[in-house]
């Protein structure tokens, strides 16, 4: 057969094996690689719960997912073009999100009868799952590294953890990847600590290249050209490493030290890992005993002037409500991150969800507002890290930020912005020298109350979670109580000044507005341009603050005869918007699997909607 | 001269406390030592910071001219951990009931003393919970009646200096409500102590557990009943002074010196500040009828300080960063440019 060159404006891999296979960093270098050869991209990890599963079983296996594209690319992709299964197990898992028209690699060693017996495969597995249609490349990757490597002076066990490098080769040829990067990578990694390891590691990946190249495999091979993309410096990021930089971008911005106190929890540890990293620019991280004491000390930390934050996943949050409501009660800044992922209770640790929105809401004991935003992107956790931080500090009330499992370990290409380009941060400390400070005197525009930290001279004062006046006295005297209740929830509204407008993408008015909020951002953004593309005319909003709302909420929704709100759970911001605006008709599209949407899951409902 | 008096820290509230509350004493000896703790350390009183839990005793911020932070149950260990590591400078001190401390708070407390972390725990055990009425608490003596105790409890108590002393907590004293003096002087050594400084004080509930420790309280029996250890000085008790404690093998011992040839020279030295978790630890736990109730500092050894090894750790890494704002740390690591 005749082997071509196609050129083609996108591609999704999902690489999958066994969780010990390397994949995750087998996905990572291919979407590096193709970030800096310049395509636009989105990748997504899937992976379980546990940490070494049964070798060869089902539950064991981890895949990674990376649409690369030369166009701007929004998720991860529905399906993919091409399948790498180091195992039947992982054949078997991932054989359902195969294009039609899509190519499978397999590592041949892998399909012996005990392997094909784990993964409880016949001895046809191809014709078992359906595929035989698909172009299939069976590589004996187990054998190849081996010979690859004989000579190398590594062990054997050594060489076996080279396959997915091989395998990365392989896909490298294919997609028209050049190994300049990898090689990097390769020095820079094991330059230091074991340089032994960087001859092994450049043969093997360049054996799988050629490999590839010479067997003149039946399969055509693609080209993807770059993105144009903005002009500017770009980097690769994913949401819980841009979470971080944005808290740390706001404490330099207020000139603040930042203090983290969290527990580890999955899906939003890498947020506390990396944070702990760079005590260079000022931070303090503590993993404490619970998540508890990971409130209780940032609380602590923000009594004494610091911009203080707690990081956490849902399970992790139904602990810290208590806590979250002396925040309330205090009137301190604090920032709340939650990753969400799949629950009730612990759920489905490490698969994405948006279910805690009504948790973050009114999930606490007594009259107890908050302010809640959300990220929508990787990057975007950047910008809404830094708002939650700025809206902390200079209107004195907790932010929680909604993260998702999908966007913390998702990444995308950014164009790293320029630290002058964001607003200053002015955090509300009493002005020095003044002496008539009073713990709950408030500014007359935002109701913000001061800040006067241990140290400062003629301040000293007692707050806690008691009720109080505005004198900061103990008080059970029943209209205070009302007018404190009431301030307190003002005080939240009037964060409205801070955040901007929606934005309607499409028509201002019409008959149907597609509408989400948080990290199903780019899957509506597709959805809605394909339905364009076959003549559908709709709008589509997404609000990335959600209490308070933007200002001019109803003036756009009630623009549109029919609110079809998708979302990653059973209907909480549709429940919110109802409860907000009961005159707009609105209906759900909702979805409650631990995955993201399809962007076939959205045009299909939009079509619904529209019959 | 002290540059401030007791009433420098006293705040405008009202103290309600149940007249004959134990918790007035320590209050009061709080407000008398922190003068001297500024004096001694050289700080302004707005660098003390008061905070607490919830419970009768974590009232006493309130009643405090400082800052101060009236938290939430069981709690306050880990708020004032916060406060802290933010602000090393800070003389930070606690106020917990045994309930706030031992039950609902009892992860923070041990994994403070853990962390040795620098600050002062003030500890009101009255074995008891007065502020819900009258309900056992973790250091409820076994059997104890209370109202969700009517026949009695069926667990055994925590003894707090052994739960200290087992998580090799770095201070640990122990004082009784009726005798200032003493209270301040283990405040005053724990202000000095650097690391987590549990100080246990025996209060009396008037109200739901009266006379909890008037065993050992009580003028007539004090002095045959509880040792105060003092460094350096021998383990000497008793109304007429001539009890004293010896090691008898694995065990300590009480003996009367002038009987069976024992002298002055056998009886036991106090150390507080020698690593002797053992002895400290059989101290700690003496009680009646055998033995007298040890008050006083029982251990004050030197270590490592959290909040101190934080700000260290900064330091040195501050020191060999490359990336020094947050504009560079955009920039590190694989990059491209769009044109």
């Amino acid at each position: 057969m005749q082997h071509k060159v196609i050129d083609v404006h996108d591609v999704v891999l999902r690489f999958a094996g066994d969780s010990g296979d390397g994949m995750q960093l087998t996905g990572t270098l291919f979407a590096n690689m193709s970030a800096i050869y310049g395509n636009s991209l989105s990748t997504f990890p899937d992976y379980p719960a546990e940490i070494r599963a049964p070798k060869g079983t089902v539950a064991g296996v981890s895949g990674f997912q990376v649409h690369i594209g030369d166009h701007p690319v929004n998720t991860p992709g529905d399906f993919c073009d091409m399948l790498v299964a180091m195992n039947p197990a992982a054949l078997k898992a991932n054989a359902k999100w195969l294009k039609r028209n899509g190519m499978v690699l397999v590592n041949g060693n892998a399909f012996d009868a005990a392997g094909l017996s784990k993964a409880g495969l016949s001895d046809n597995p191809f014709e078992e799952l359906g595929i035989t249609d698909r172009t299939i490349i069976v590589a004996p990757i187990t054998t190849l590294t081996e010979d690859s490597l004989k000579d190398s002076g590594l062990d054997l066990p050594s060489i076996l953890k080279c396959k997915n490098m091989f395998t990365l080769g392989m896909a490298c040829y294919i997609y028209h990847r050049p190994l300049e990067y990898i090689y990097e990578y390769i020095e820079s990694k094991f330059s230091k600590k074991r340089p032994e390891m960087i001859a092994p590691n450049k043969k093997v990946v360049t054996d799988g290249f050629n490999y590839a190249a010479n067997l003149q495999i039946e399969a055509d091979t693609y080209n993807i050209a770059p993105a144009t993309l903005p002009k500017g410096t770009y980097r690769n990021i994913n949401g819980n490493q841009a979470l971080a930089w944005g808290l740390i971008a706001a404490s330099e911005k207020a000139g603040l030290p930042l203090f983290c106190g969290s527990y580890p929890i999955t899906p939003a540890t890498g947020i506390l890992e990396e944070l702990a990293i760079h005590k260079n620019l000022g931070v303090k991280t503590m993993q404490t005993e619970d998540e508890i004491a990971g409130i209780c000390s940032a609380i602590g930390a923000s009594f004494a002037g610091n911009l203080a934050v707690t990081t956490t996943s849902g399970p992790g949050l139904s602990l810290k409500s208590e806590a979250l409501g002396l925040a309330v009660m205090t009137e301190l800044p604090l920032v709340v991150v939650d990753v969400q992922r799949a629950g009730p209770c612990t759920g489905m640790p490490t698969k994405t969800e948006q279910t805690d929105l009504m948790e973050v809401l009114y999930g606490r004991n007594g009259e107890s507002p908050l302010v809640v935003i959300a990220a929508h992107s990787p990057s975007h956790c950047f910008d809404q890290a830094f708002k939650a931080a700025k809206i902390a500090l200079e209107h004195m009330v907790p932010v929680v930020l909604l993260s998702e499992g999908f966007l913390g370990n998702g990444s995308e290409p950014w164009r790293i912005p320029s630290m002058s380009s964001y607003p200053e941060i002015h955090p509300r400390f009493v002005e020095e020298g003044r002496t008539d400070f009073k713990p709950f005197r408030r500014d007359p525009e935002t109701l913000a109350r001061e800040w006067a930290v241990p140290g400062m001279k003629g301040c000293e004062h007692r707050i806690g979670g008691l009720e109080k006046t505005h004198e900061g006295v103990l008080s059970n005297d029943p209209a205070n109580h009302e007018l404190m209740v009431r301030e307190r929830a003002e005080k939240v509204e009037r964060v409205v000044s801070d955040i901007p407008d929606l934005t309607v993408d499409g028509p201002a008015e019409g008959e149907l507005a597609v509408v989400g909020w948080g990290g199903t951002f780019g899957h509506l953004l597709s959805a809605v341009s394909e339905v364009r593309q076959e003549g559908i005319e709709v709008s589509r909003i997404h609000f990335d603050f959600i209490n308070p709302l933007p200002a001019n909420t109803f003036e756009v929704l009630s623009k549109f005869r029919k609110i079809l709100v998708c979302e990653l759970n059973s209907g909480q911001f549709a429940t919110y918007l109802r409860s907000k605006f009961p005159t707009l008709n609105i209906v759900g599209c909702n979805k409650i699997q631990g995955q993201n949407f399809l962007v076939q899951d959205i045009t299909s409902a939009i079509k619904s909607q529209l019959d | 001269m002290a540059k401030y008096t007791q009433k420098d820290f006293k705040s405008d509230q009202e103290v309600r406390w149940c007249p004959g509350c134990g918790d007035y004493a320590v209050l009061a000896a709080l407000q008398r030592t922190l003068p001297k703790v500024c004096e001694e350390q050289g700080i302004d009183k707005e660098k003390i910071v008061v905070v607490s839990g919830i419970g009768c005793s974590s009232r006493l911020p309130y009643y405090m001219n400082t800052y101060a932070f009236h938290s939430i149950h069981g709690r306050a260990t880990a708020i004032a951990t916060g406060i802290k590591v933010a602000n090393p400078e800070l003389s930070v001190w606690q106020a917990s009931g045994d309930g706030d401390a031992l039950a609902i708070g009892g992860n923070h407390f041990i994994h403070a003393i853990r962390r040795n972390i620098d600050i002062n725990i003030m500890l009101f055990n009255n074995r008891i919970y007065g502020m819900t009425k009258g309900q056992y608490s973790p250091t409820s003596l076994f059997g104890t009646v209370t109202k969700t105790s009517p026949y009695g409890t069926v667990e055994m108590p925590f003894k707090p200096g052994s739960l200290v002393l087992g998580a090799k907590g770095s201070f640990f004293a122990r004082s009784v409500d009726n005798d200032l003096p003493l209270c301040e002087e283990i405040m005053l050594r724990a202000s000095r102590h650097d690391g987590t400084s549990v100080m246990e004080f025996r209060t009396n509930c008037v109200i739901f557990n009266n006379g909890s420790h008037a065993d050992i309280s009580d003028k007539a029996v004090k002095a045959d009943r509880t040792i105060v250890l003092r460094d350096g000085e021998k383990m000497i008790f008793g109304a007429n002074r001539d009890k004293g404690i010896i090691l008898d093998g694995w065990n300590l011992k009480v003996v009367k010196i002038g009987e069976n040839g024992i002298t002055e020279d056998d009886i036991l030295t106090h150390d507080s500040h020698v690593d002797n978790l053992g002895l400290q630890m059989m101290l700690a736990e003496m009680e009646g009828p055998d033995f007298p109730v040890a008050l006083g500092v029982i251990r004050d050894v030197a270590g490592r300080t959290y909040e101190t090894e934080v700000a260290k750790q900064c330091e040195e890494v501050k020191a060999k960063a490359k990336i020094h704002s947050v504009d560079e740390l955009l920039k590190s690591g694989p990059t491209w440019q769009a044109e």
